[in-house]
């Protein structure tokens, strides 16, 4: 199935307002096992993408991904500016020649991966992008997949990234970049009208 | 000369001090630097990498970085540029002061990666 631009770009448009309604959330999060600011990084970040769509209106799919990633990676400054910036530079890539929403959403997973050096399973942003490709694929995705992804990404150790540092510790806390993505997914399901 | 040396930092003031630092060492040497985000606060662009990728003289740049997003940004600019850029896994400060030494000296690659191994933490 492919997103229209219209639908797609409702879907950038309510993580935007997620991301901005939700800032202190993140921060808090980030401030538990990181260094507290994945709120405010994530909120540079959407307020570039409102920036960029205003100042030219994405013409398709592809330029619509590209005008998001560039927007998260030149004004994130955290990990999550190349990390989320190489997700939507390389479904940009894909969506050229196949815009299938599942084979960009897997594609965006792989970049992550690939970028973070990562996978499944170290308590990052990966815990939630994996179970929503999978869940797309077989056509399961609804609500209780992200909050499943979240249950278990919350009582993981991490292994990756900053909060790798804190061992055990991390245990019982929700990652940030987990929970941004979880938005990201929220706001994909309020668009297919899931 | 043919290599130059990048550092990318999530602090301006470690980017800075660590040129100076290895400039003693390898007054010759093109050292260029990004340190910190766009509006000068910690955190790491990769506007400001691009930058000094493009103003570094060597034909070959040999990177070093500190923190996760700086890696992960480099690594971007690496994806995205024609320029042959090496990056190291290293202890930030002595991996790019014993870089800069051997390449002052026109030490060839071979022998700089050698010297880098043992220097590696991540």
């Amino acid at each position: 199935m492919e997103l229209s631009l219209a639908d797609t770009k409702k879907w950038i448009e309510l993580f935007v307002q997620k991301v901005e309604s939700e800032k202190s959330q993140l921060n808090e999060l980030d401030t538990a096992i990181g260094d507290g600011d994945h709120g405010t990084n994530m909120d540079r970040g959407m307020k570039a993408i409102t920036d960029a769509f205003s100042k030219k209106e994405p013409e398709d799919i592809v330029s619509l991904h590209k005008t998001v990633a560039f927007a998260l990676i030149q004004k994130v400054g955290g990990a999550s500016g190349p990390l989320y910036g190489t997700a939507f530079l390389d479904m940009s890539k894909k969506a050229k020649d196949d815009a299938d929403l599942t084979t960009l959403i897997q594609t965006g997973l792989a970049g992550l991966k690939r970028r973070g050096q990562s996978d499944v399973g170290m308590k990052t942003m990966i815990d939630v992008w994996e179970p929503v490709a999978n869940a797309l694929k077989a056509d399961e995705f609804n609500q209780s997949v992200i909050d499943e992804a979240l249950t278990s990404n919350k009582a993981l150790v991490a292994t990756k990234g900053r909060a790798s540092y804190l061992e055990e510790k991390s245990k019982g806390h929700l990652d940030p970049g987990a929970q941004s993505s979880a938005y990201l997914f929220e706001a994909l399901l309020t668009v297919l009208g899931a | 000369m043919k290599y130059g040396i990048l550092i990318v930092s999530h602090s301006k003031d470690i980017a800075i001090g660590v040129k100076k630092l290895i400039e003693q060492a390898a007054p010759k040497l093109s050292i260029t630097t990004a340190g910190g985000t766009d509006d000068g606060e910690i955190g790491s662009s990769l506007e400001k990498i691009q930058t000094a990728v493009e103003k570094n003289s060597g034909d070959e740049i040999l990177a070093f970085y500190d923190l996760g997003s700086s890696k992960m940004n480099l690594e971007m600019m690496i994806e995205m540029t024609d320029k042959k850029i090496h990056k190291y896994d290293v202890a930030l400060v002595e991996g790019a002061y014993a870089a800069a030494t051997l390449a002052e000296i026109e030490s060839p690659l071979e022998t700089i990666e050698k010297t880098l191994e043992p220097l590696k933490i991540k």
